[in-house]
């Protein structure tokens, strides 16, 4: 059973939800980056995504295109983010971690060493962002024989036959982009994000995250009461974009906790 | 032959193509794939089309016979399409004004638009204006400042110009800021692209649009020389000048397809915009697989060339597979041989043509010589070069 899995089986035996934090690779530096991935986990983080930078980043937001420009500036590109995620797990082998990129960076090193890599690196699931199901049949077969779990988007305006066709490649869990926008855009209406969620729920009984526009621990607490899993991205990015190097850890643990705590209060009432 | 019917239904040319977007854009595009094939054949649709290039651009625009040129080279006969001679002064305008169209006819009430020296942007600001549409253009920061009387021109219109600051701040920046905006106000707006680049349905439809030029020289080579050319010449960024008119003769074997990158600095350089002359691994940008420019990790690299039209790491995916089927040809050449051909032709026939167009003109010449002078080349002269003379002013340091 993969490790996104069991993580989600677990929380769901005590009725919690899952927190899932994004960084950049390479931002601030590769070294903070590892320490920031242990920091995540330390307070809270069920399992965490990992951006590849890319040169054009399409559909992010700034703030995320700036961590991006800030990583490449640093060197780092698709082989050092795996380097930095084996890093991680000489420390940690029980978090799971998910990669989030673009097809090009990966498609250029070539799928196989991609795949052989990051398989060696124990990286548990990969959203290519943009790798639309028909586009990447061959790809999440070869993820699937390697155990790595292949999770896709859906979107407001994605139909119900294409919510159809995407849960029969998707593994691991679903990300439901909360708006129509790019990542960190303006704040996501609940109430719609309620009716979609329990839509795509019809379909599937892959345990759901939400993200692309949870900006604060309030936002955190209403999208885990009708989701399973709450990611946050730009907010996280944010604190370490503003943040001096000496502060940057304590400022992102902050965060954290008051995400987490929004997330299991709402546990107890819920 | 087997008749040329590419692309497929999802968009792919061979291994080229295709449609790699977030999900966030595939109802979008599902939907303008859709509208665009209701609409495509339907006869009122196209009548308005052609009203349009008629009344509004000009056209047909005319082929002309270079003849001092010609006499000054010694070769082949050289003949110009003029697409300089359009409204907003390049084969930019008659794709907008298809695009535009539909984007009425799908009830969008804003369009909007990357541009890179701002031809793009001046088409489409200038056909919104004509439909009444809000208009919005992206634009790198580093174009807005090296083209300021184009930012002026699309303001004139009533468009909005939006500085991109992210990434290099060019062409591919300001789409990828185009398709942001797009996937944030996807209800209301229609993404009007500007090149056969992007995803399905775009490379499709910005080629059958264009491809009124390819049709008219068709007629007017058969009326002028009651035969077609050997050769036909198109500058390639993205490639849709080419596109256009290489498209209705993809069938004809005979005529030779050719089409001129940009060799910047020199390919040995490294500064350039040739990803199909330089042997570019192909890459996934911008909705489409094709070749392109980037380093070993798939960073996509920053491109040079004089002409800012030229300035684009990728190329449309049709020319990738024209290229590996052999269909076409790819040649390039450098900053240096465009300006020469540049001048020639303002000096010899009195035409001032677009840096752009110039790359084209420099590899005309250069073929002329080897081939005889009962042949023909035909050299789309895409657009005309009045928004260059700043740039060219500078690099012959003089200041306007």
């Amino acid at each position: 059973m993969s490790k996104i899995k069991s993580v989600f089986d677990s929380l769901l035996k005590s009725q919690a939800k899952a927190l899932i934090p994004f960084v950049t690779a390479g931002d601030p530096n590769p070294e903070m980056t590892v320490k920031i991935l242990h920091a995540l986990v330390d307070t809270g983080a069920d399992m965490i995504e990992v951006g590849i930078p890319f040169t054009d980043p399409m559909a992010d937001g700034p703030v995320i295109q700036r961590a991006s420009e800030r990583a490449i500036a640093n060197n780092v590109g698709i082989k050092r983010t795996i380097e930095i995620v084996k890093e991680f797990r000489k420390k940690n082998s029980h978090t799971p971690i998910i990669l989030m990129g673009y097809a090009n960076p990966m498609e250029a090193i070539g799928i196989d060493l991609f795949i052989e890599l990051i398989h060696e690196a124990d990286v548990d699931g990969v959203i290519t962002v943009d790798y639309p199901p028909e586009e990447s049949k061959e790809f999440v077969e070869k993820l699937k024989s390697k155990g790595i779990d292949s999770i896709f988007l859906l979107s407001p305006t994605t139909e119900d036959k294409r919510i159809k066709l995407i849960i029969e490649q998707a593994t691991g869990f679903i990300y439901y982009v909360s708006l129509k926008g790019v990542t960190g855009s303006a704040n996501i209406d609940i109430e719609q994000v309620t009716e979609r969620v329990q839509n795509i729920k019809k379909y599937t009984k892959l345990p759901i995250g939400v993200g692309f526009g949870v900006r604060d621990a309030n936002t955190a607490k209403e999208v885990a009461l009708i989701s399973d899993a709450v990611v946050i991205g730009s907010r996280i990015v944010q604190e370490i974009e503003n943040s001096p190097p000496s502060e940057m850890i304590e400022k992102i643990k902050a965060l954290m906790m008051d995400m987490k705590k929004a997330i299991e209060k709402q546990e107890m009432t819920g | 032959m087997q008749a040329y019917d590419l692309p497929d239904q999802f968009g792919h040319f061979g291994q080229f193509g295709g449609t790699f977007v977030a999900e966030t854009l595939i109802e979008a595009l599902n939907e303008l794939r859709d509208m665009y094939a209701k609409y495509k054949d339907d006869p009122d649709f196209l009548a308005e089309f052609h009203h349009d290039l008629k009344h509004f651009v000009g056209r047909p625009s005319p082929i002309y016979f270079a003849e001092r040129l010609t006499k000054k080279i010694g070769g082949a006969k050289i003949y110009l399409k003029r697409e300089d001679l359009n409204h907003t002064g390049a084969h930019k305008v008659n794709n907008t004004v298809g695009q535009a169209l539909l984007a009425k006819k799908m009830g969008k009430p804003r369009v909007i638009a990357e541009t890179g020296a701002g031809q793009h942007g001046v088409a489409t600001a200038t056909i919104a204006a004509r439909l009444g549409l809000e208009c919005v253009v992206y634009m790198g920061l580093e174009d807005v400042k090296r083209q300021s009387p184009n930012v002026y021109r699309m303001k004139l219109l009533g468009a909005k110009v939006v500085p991109v600051e992210s990434g290099s701040k060019t062409l591919k920046d300001a789409l990828n800021e185009a398709l942001r905006d797009w996937v944030t106000n996807v209800s209301n707006t229609f993404y009007i692209i500007g090149t056969v680049a992007g995803p399905h349905p775009y490379p499709m439809m910005v080629r059958d649009f264009n491809s009124v030029v390819g049709k008219e020289c068709k007629d007017q080579m058969h009326e002028l020389c009651d035969r077609q050319p050997d050769a036909i010449l198109a500058c390639v960024g993205g490639g849709s000048n080419a596109m256009g008119i290489f498209y209705p003769y993809i069938d004809q074997e005979k005529v030779r397809l050719i089409g001129v990158e940009a060799a910047g600095h020199g390919l040995e350089t490294g500064k350039h915009a040739a990803p199909l002359s330089s042997n570019s691994a192909i890459g996934v940008l911008h909705g489409n697989r094709t070749y392109l420019m980037q380093n070993d990790e798939g960073q996509i690299i920053e491109t040079h060339s004089v002409s800012a039209g030229l300035d684009y790491p990728g190329v449309g995916p049709e020319h990738s597979w024209l290229k590996d089927s052999g269909r076409a040809e790819y040649v390039a050449v450098t900053d240096d041989e465009a300006m020469a051909a540049f001048h020639n032709l303002c000096r010899v026939e009195g035409i001032i043509p677009a840096l752009e167009t110039s790359h084209a003109l420099a590899y005309a010449e250069k073929l002329a010589k080897e081939m005889s002078p009962d042949q023909i080349i035909l050299v789309n002269l895409s657009g005309r070069g009045d928004k260059d003379i700043n740039t060219v002013a500078n690099l012959s340091g003089i200041s306007l």
